[in-house]
């Protein structure tokens, strides 16, 4: 039990910028002039700079629950909310061009930041019920994002989305009643001692039901199904953010929840089968996709996967959420490095479209390289010492099995992310000078792929830290 | 910033001035040799620095911070086992950039991507640090994907993905393998030095089995040893003349290093309960390598396969080193001689590899019906080429001799098994006689008419390798004296 549980609005300043921010921009989007709606970009930049540096102040602090024990400011909460605002700043940066001008503008910068917020009060929930309304509140928007460009495949991915949603929030709204039925409480402080004695069984069921719910929003075994389609048939600035920002609140709210359940139920096998599921199904889906979007889309589900390793051993494994939290902030920041060149180009939608644009456009091939390569897990790129982290953490919690079986995923991963390389690097048929780019995407993707690069030092630098602060906690 | 240091990362940074200033052609490719030549320098400056370190330690040692969280550091390092390999890396490299200097086909990106590749196996064989290891082992890869799939010839583009999934799988395998030791070690470590010491899984002969398991997969993939060799002849075949150079001289001996430096100190038990595989392994390479290397029409299948036979040699000897009850002065001289081997291996395949690609470069071919009596038309061509067989199949006077010899008489010191290998070696001989046959003598028919004879630049970088074997063929001191010391450290410490 924490010293300081007091109601302090201060502690959850990050995500009052956000939600000043996100009310801002929709009002000021209502008023302003068709060519003046740049302006409500400014201010969601504003709103999301003000976030992030209040999360680093914050991250210095002493852990603290707030508002009784439902809201945790730890360094989880804190790694989540550097990790979302940074994300979030990228895909607006990644995004402006296809959005700039378009009669939507202000919403989707209004909806980004919403469901931004509810990735991070998703991150930071002690408590089943603020779990469950950060899950609407990170969902919700997110439907609207991906039918925000009106083609016939954003509607069929949002419908997609939208049931899917319902349906697992309905599951998770279920299995929370369960939980509170059986363990008495909804604060995961008192949970954990409620759930010590409480019949297995009854567990079991409420912590699929949560699970499944959060399944959806990551992106996992069973709840991926939307996320190729909307991926694929989303904006790319939408396609972007849904395959990042959702997973990192739901991945880091798993790993809370899984943290108060029980021996008597062998969760973690249960993730540790998911997590194998998730990955394999992911890379074999990627094998035969030939849309670069959709094949990102199912790259995401696979990598859930790998994100779902650590939580399986949260409770065996003292490494488990700095490998977690190491391994998302490394994802995010690749997986958008490969939006981003996405969004530079939009006009290559197939893997054979990529062919000659090293030879046209050398910087965004180079981008797509190192993002790719990330993606597999090459050293010395982020995601490498993701993996890496991630993999000790596992084998040291008892699960070598599983970090076989995510070894061999990694290798089959390669081909599908080869693919793309491959023509990425052959001569092109284009003749006649550079090709014409979307000039801010291409400075978003060389960013994010120079942090994937130059990440892994500042990473490996703060891990320590965190590993601490987390030993403290 | 040590010497060291320098011959690691002198080439990468040439290699990122190059790929982003758009030097012409000719600047280009003279600026990737002048860099080689200076790689070669410091190497030169670094074998004169160095003595033989005491109680098998380490010289021109650097260690600093990199990567402290998960107890990994920059650390590098060089003893007998490592040093002539770096010397080997830079000249083979130094060879190819000479081999290119008329390469038509974007020079610049060559010359860069050659360079970055040059860093990372430098970087291999210098570091002390299994992530280091690591990170090298797999842009090696990389950079040779690109090498096949950039300027190969052929079905490249399969070749390449075939290469790199194949040595992919092998590098997971060994990541495996080393969290496994990583986690053993008491602190967690990835530190080779203090992992050899703490030798961590002595007493889990179970864990210890599992992870030398994981280590001998993905090493036996890159050396390559059978049944994991399936890679290689697609991946030679199709690769440009440098790169096959590069691929057989330098890659492949990251996978039989990898045995003597990290496999067999740190996990000796585990290696002795293995020994017998090894040598089961290492014969049947060797003589698979060389009936199938007797039956390809392929001048460059036909060499693949001789490298499969003598990484062979090899795997049987660092194999026969773990027997630990049999003499200790056999099983030294087995692995002096497997060291040997690799640097033998390197020059001498190395150069035949140069010298087919001038068959391919002029006509387009490798079938070796296609040609006959090419001794006329092209005597240069002919006399290395010759030479160049003699040398890889181990006549007295080159290197391969003097390894061979010692591989054969410590694994039969240690063994009498060992003897069954012999056969590769008489297989061998008759494989390259008829090459030479098929190839050279003969009346000039096919695609011999008018063949164009050897270039300076192409006489210079065959011939350079294989003087360089029959340098160590006729002197061998130098080099096995510095061996020699590192062996006996190697096999003191699988005998633990």
């Amino acid at each position: 039990m924490h010293p300081a549980m007091g109601k302090d609005p201060l502690a959850l300043l990050p995500e009052i910028c956000l939600l000043v921010g996100a009310v801002t921009t929709l009002l000021a989007g209502s008023f302003l002039a068709r060519d003046r709606q740049w302006l409500t970009r400014l201010v969601a930049l504003a709103a999301l700079l003000a976030s992030g540096v209040a999360a680093a102040a914050a991250l210095t602090g002493d852990p603290l629950t707030v508002y009784g024990t439902t809201f945790a400011v730890d360094t989880a909460t804190g790694v989540a909310r550097l990790v979302v605002v940074g994300s979030t700043l990228l895909v607006i940066a990644l995004g402006t061009e296809e959005v700039r001008g378009r009669p939507r503008e202000s919403e989707t910068y209004a909806l980004l930041l919403l469901s931004s917020l509810g990735a991070t009060v998703m991150a930071a929930a002690s408590d089943l019920l603020v779990l469950a309304v950060s899950f609407l509140l990170a969902s919700i928007p997110l439907y609207g994002l991906i039918g925000m460009t009106r083609g016939p495949r954003a509607a069929e991915a949002a419908l997609k989305a939208y049931l899917l949603g319902a349906l697992l929030n309905i599951l998770l709204l279920l299995g929370s009643v369960v939980l509170y039925g059986v363990g008495g409480a909804t604060a995961y402080a008192d949970l954990r001692a409620g759930l010590a004695g409480a019949p297995a069984a009854a567990v079991a069921i409420g912590l699929l039901g949560v699970l499944a719910g959060l399944l959806f929003k990551a992106g996992g075994v069973p709840g991926h199904f939307w996320v190729p389609d909307a991926a694929q048939g989303a904006g790319v600035t939408a396609a972007a953010f849904l395959t990042t920002v959702p997973k990192i609140g739901a991945l880091v709210a798993a790993y809370r929840l899984v943290s108060v359940l029980p021996d008597s139920v062998s969760w973690p096998l249960l993730v540790a089968v998911l997590a194998a599921l998730t990955m394999t199904l992911g890379n074999l889906a990627a094998f035969a996709q030939d849309d670069v979007r959709r094949l990102l889309g199912w790259s995401t589900v696979s990598q859930v996967g790998y994100l779902l390793m650590p939580v399986a051993v949260a409770g065996t494994s003292s490494d488990a959420l700095p490998a977690l939290l190491v391994y998302l902030a490394a994802y995010a920041v690749t997986n958008l490095a490969a939006f981003a060149v996405v969004a530079a180009v939009p006009e290559r939608r197939s893997v054979a479209d990529a062919r000659g644009l090293a030879a046209s456009a050398p910087v965004l091939g180079g981008a797509l390289l190192v993002a790719l390569l990330s993606l597999v897990g090459t050293p010395p790129t982020a995601v490498f010492l993701g993996k890496l982290s991630v993999f000790t953490a596992t084998w040291e919690g008892g699960m070598a099995w599983l970090v076989v079986v995510a070894a061999a995923n990694t290798v089959a991963s390669l081909f599908y992310y080869l693919r793309w390389i491959a023509p990425a690097y052959r001569p092109g048929e284009r003749t006649g000078g550079p090709e014409p780019h979307r000039p801010l995407a291409t400075v978003t993707a060389v960013v994010a792929a120079l942090s994937v690069l130059v990440l892994l030092p500042a990473l490996s630098g703060l891990l320590p830290a965190v590993q601490d602060a987390v030993v403290a906690r | 910033m040590t010497v060291l240091s320098l011959i690691v990362f002198l080439p990468l940074a040439a290699a990122a001035v190059l790929a982003l200033v758009r030097l012409p052609d000719g600047a280009a490719r003279w600026a990737w040799l002048a860099l080689t030549v200076a790689d070669l320098v410091l190497v030169g400056v670094a074998v004169a620095a160095y003595e033989t370190p005491p109680d098998g330690g380490l010289a021109l040692e650097q260690r600093a911070r990199w990567i402290p969280s998960v107890g990994s550091s920059y650390h590098v390092g060089v003893d007998g086992l490592s040093l002539p390999l770096v010397v080997l890396t830079a000249v083979l490299f130094a060879a190819c950039a000479v081999y290119a200097l008329r390469e038509q086909r974007r020079p610049r990106a060559q010359a860069a991507l050659f360079l970055f590749l040059q860093s990372t196996c430098l970087g291999l064989f210098v570091a002390q640090d299994l992530i280091l290891f690591f990170l090298f082992f797999d842009l090696s890869i990389v950079g040779m994907y690109f090498a096949i799939a950039g300027w190969g010839h052929g079905d490249r583009a399969r070749s390449a993905l075939k290469f790199f999934l194949y040595t992919f799988l092998g590098s997971l395998a060994l990541l495996v393998g080393f969290i496994g030791l990583y986690l053993a070690a008491d602190p967690h470590t990835f530190d080779i030095p203090e992992l050899v010491a703490a030798a961590p899984l002595q007493d889990s002969p179970v864990t210890g089995g599992w992870v030398l398991a994981a280590l001998l997969l993905g090493l036996a993939v890159k050396t390559p040893t059978v049944p994991f060799h399936t890679w290689l002849p697609p991946a030679h075949t199709d690769a440009p003349a440098i790169g096959s150079a590069i691929l057989a001289g330098v890659l492949l001996k990251m996978g039989t290093y990898g045995f003597v430096r990290i496999a067999m100190p740190v996990l000796p038990d585990a290696w002795q309960d293995w020994a017998w595989v090894l040598i089961t392994i290492g014969v049947v390479s060797a003589l698979y390598g060389a009936l199938v290397a007797l039956a390809q029409t392929d001048l460059k299948r036909m060499i693949a396969y001789t490298s499969v036979n003598h990484m062979g040699y090899v795997v049987l000897a660092v194999g026969a080193a773990g027997l630990v009850g049999s003499g200790e002065t056999a099983r030294e001289l087995a692995v002096t001689g497997a060291v040997t081997q690799m640097v033998s291996h390197g020059l001498t395949t190395g150069a035949l590899f140069l010298l087919a690609g001038v068959l391919h470069q002029r006509r387009g071919s490798y079938a070796m019906d296609e040609y006959g009596g090419l001794a006329a038309p092209a005597p240069r061509f002919a006399a290395l080429f010759a030479v160049g067989a003699f040398a890889s199949l181990g006549l007295p006077a080159f290197s391969g001799f003097i390894a061979e010899f010692q591989v054969f008489t410590g694994s039969i010191g240690a063994t009498p098994v060992a003897a069954v290998a012999l056969l590769g070696i008489l297989l061998t001989a008759a494989l390259f006689l008829r090459a030479v046959q098929r190839l050279l003598t003969g009346r000039t028919t096919g695609l011999s008419v008018g063949f164009p004879d050897l270039h300076l630049r192409e006489t210079v970088a065959a011939g350079g390798l294989l003087a360089l074997s029959l340098l160590v063929g006729i002197v061998p001191w130098p080099l096995l004296d510095l061996i020699a010391p590192a062996a006996e450290s190697v096999v003191d410490l699988v005998s633990r």
